[in-house]
């Protein structure tokens, strides 16, 4: 119960900065043309089906995509990222004040053990509110013998101990390089920064988005505070349908006890396909 | 002195030939599992052109914004007749690398299996193959520049009007129910579909090459990243294709096709369902102006790398879209041509039968 409210307190104090409107739309100060409010994408996830969905489809795909971020906020770790292997069923039904919630069944893996590794059954339910402004989707996730797959513990603390110490001054860019690149070092950084993104992927997700982290822009690492291993994370995101790369910038803290946390995140618009900088 | 001069001389030959053959040996032994530059796949063209002379050549079809010549590998046995062909692009989107270097391996399998393996043989007998290695050759360069521009999707043309940003999506560009879904009319949107339809010179090109030789194309195969996806045309929602069932079966077989290579599993459908709605395709144009087998490959891998997919899979990623590609185009081929095989030999036994009655008087 402590470990819950300490955990409830701790999440509150995620700051939210400005959202990026959720169709991902460039920063309107990038825009060089006068223009009004940008056009969403007209697709047909409005009108999208209930009831019996299609697992290859999109809607349950981004519905899972949605419960992978909430599974990697829980049990990512320095040597575990969840990915999406298969969606089996998927339905979904419009709820009582205006929004959708997905049922879904599907297996995810664990990307260090690649394809060899076991995939894992999973269910949850994942609701999304419709708000006038954006809010985070709601998550309940299960999954099966998440207890017996091998424990990463010894890995986890051997790290922990190793950069845990008052002189570790971790700062690295661009993981990976533009070849996919990433030295053995910079793995476990990796894998954080993934589990962290995770948190704001979450947060910022709606039917109408599906994100990736594209690549660690850089990390630099912090005073370590309280036992928590402090790292200042640039993530790229990618989101599918708008096609665009996101740019947050987040302070999380992480430990083997503790896991993940992410205390700060900052939306860093950027222009990258201007000539110049906006005024 | 003139002893001094005379060995001056003799060095710098000697490091010019080493340079020489170094630089062969270098494009002799092409390495197919990295990534390349412009430039390289450029001098890789016409190093395929020069060491096939009598199947390959290359044709120039149009000229980027950066004024690069728009160029492909045109593969096949020569014949006394006009022959159907089939069109790969690869490297529309400049941060999707793992698509050229998909439509350099395919050149490089067909090239060194057409002597010996007899399915590919037909093939190049039957058909031409117009592949361009990269369509998107400002964008592809630019992405190369430094880690700030590997994510480039664009073309480079630069914004009109008070357009600030560059670059449009090519992919969103073309004269197929453009401007209808799935765009952006800001032009900073990585989905921005131009100031109009066909604004841009390399969407132009193509659309010229495939108006020019509609009749002849079979098969239009356009090459991304990422998803591990086979598209089957439209975009838009409400509209069908045709022969969409027919379409959807084709791309389930190369699905099958590619799982059975490494176990990657790859999804099919039209956009709008397994991906998302969008409008000005290449791939739309293609079955628009009647190209009746028109696919979209997305390649590795589904979001853990991304577009930046690691070297190391570049040959297994190849090898899977190859079999995949391969499953198409033997669909195609086979029913093309394997009916005119049946036509050809029943004719002879028709004529072979009437000659033996006439000779036998029977009637």
């Amino acid at each position: 119960m402590k470990t819950f409210c300490s955990v409830w307190l701790l999440l509150s104090l995620v700051e939210l900065s400005p959202a990026p409107p959720a169709s991902q739309e460039p920063p309107l100060a990038c825009t060089g043309a006068p223009d009004p409010a940008p056009p969403q994408p007209e697709t047909a996830e409005d009108m999208a089906s209930t009831g019996d969905l299609e697992p290859t489809h999109y809607p349950a795909r981004r519905a899972a995509q949605v419960a992978l971020h909430y599974l990697n906020t829980h049990h990512g770790s320095p040597f575990r990222v969840f990915g999406l292997q298969q969606v089996h069923k998927a339905s979904a039904e419009d709820v009582a004040a205006g929004g959708r919630k997905y049922k879904l069944d599907f297996s995810v893996t664990d990307w260090g053990s690649g394809s060899a590794g076991p995939a894992l059954r999973c269910s949850a339910d994942v609701l999304f509110p419709r708000t006038e402004r954006h809010s985070a989707p709601k998550v309940e996730l299960h999954c099966e013998a998440l207890q017996q797959i091998n424990s990463t513990a010894q890995e986890d603390d051997a790290f922990y101990q190793k950069y845990i110490s008052p002189d570790s001054t971790v700062s690295a860019r661009d993981i990976p390089d533009s070849f996919g690149n990433m030295s053995e070092e910079m793995q476990p950084f990796w894998r954080l920064a993934r589990v962290a993104a995770s948190f704001i992927m979450l947060r910022e997700s709606s039917e109408n988005t599906e994100f990736n982290m594209a690549k660690v822009a850089s990390i630099t690492q912090q005073e370590s505070s309280e036992e928590q291993l402090m790292l200042e994370f640039v993530v790229l995101l990618h989101d599918f349908p708008s096609q665009e790369i996101v740019q947050w910038k987040l302070l999380a803290s992480w430990s083997p006890d503790r896991g993940v946390r992410v205390l700060q995140t900052e939306w860093q618009p950027r222009c990258p396909h201007a000539t110049k900088p906006p005024n | 002195t003139m002893k001094g001069s005379i060995m001056g001389v003799l060095l710098v030959l000697a490091l010019v030939v080493q340079d020489r053959l170094a630089g062969g040996l270098e494009l002799k032994s092409y390495d197919y599992t990295k990534y390349h530059t412009m430039d390289e796949i450029s001098a890789w063209m016409n190093q395929m052109e020069m060491e096939n002379p009598d199947v390959v050549s290359s044709m120039i079809y149009g000229q980027t914004y950066e004024k690069r010549n728009i160029a492909l590998l045109k593969i096949g046995l020569n014949s006394t007749t006009p022959k159907k062909a089939i069109w790969m692009d690869c490297g529309i989107h400049a941060r999707e690398w793992i698509a050229p270097a998909f439509c350099q391996y395919f050149v490089k399998e067909i090239l060194g299996s057409y002597k010996t393996d007899s399915e590919v043989n037909t093939l190049l007998k039957n058909l031409d193959f117009y592949i361009t290695p990269v369509l998107n050759m400002d964008g592809y360069n630019y992405s190369w520049i430094d880690s700030t521009t590997r994510l480039w999707r664009k073309s480079r043309t630069p914004g009109t009007g008070n357009c600030t940003c560059v670059g449009t999506d090519l992919n969103r560009n073309f004269y197929a129910n453009w401007g209808m879904v799935g765009i952006s009319r800001n032009c900073c949107s990585e989905i921005y579909n131009g100031p109009s339809a066909l604004s841009e010179p390399e969407a132009k090109a193509v659309t010229d090459f495939l108006g020019m030789h509609q009749n002849q194309l079979l098969c239009y195969l356009t090459i991304h990243s990422y998803g591990q996806l086979i598209l089957v045309p439209y975009g838009h929602p409400n509209i069908s294709a045709p022969n969409y069932d027919e379409l959807m079966e084709v791309g389930l077989a190369a699905a099958k096709a590619i799982k059975a290579v490494h176990g990657k599993s790859y999804r099919v459908g039209s956009s709008p369902d397994v991906l998302y709605a969008n409008s000005g395709s290449s791939r739309d144009f293609a079955r628009l102006i009647g190209i009746p087998y028109s696919f979209t490959f997305e390649l590795r891998d589904e979001g853990q790398h991304g577009f930046i997919l690691p070297e190391d899979q570049i040959q297994p990623t190849c090898e899977e879209a190859y079999k995949g590609a391969m499953s198409i185009i033997n669909y195609v081929h086979d029913k093309n041509f394997k009916s005119a095989a049946i036509t050809v030999t029943a004719t002879l036994w028709t004529t072979l039968t009437a000659l033996w009655i006439s000779s036998t008087n029977v009637i």
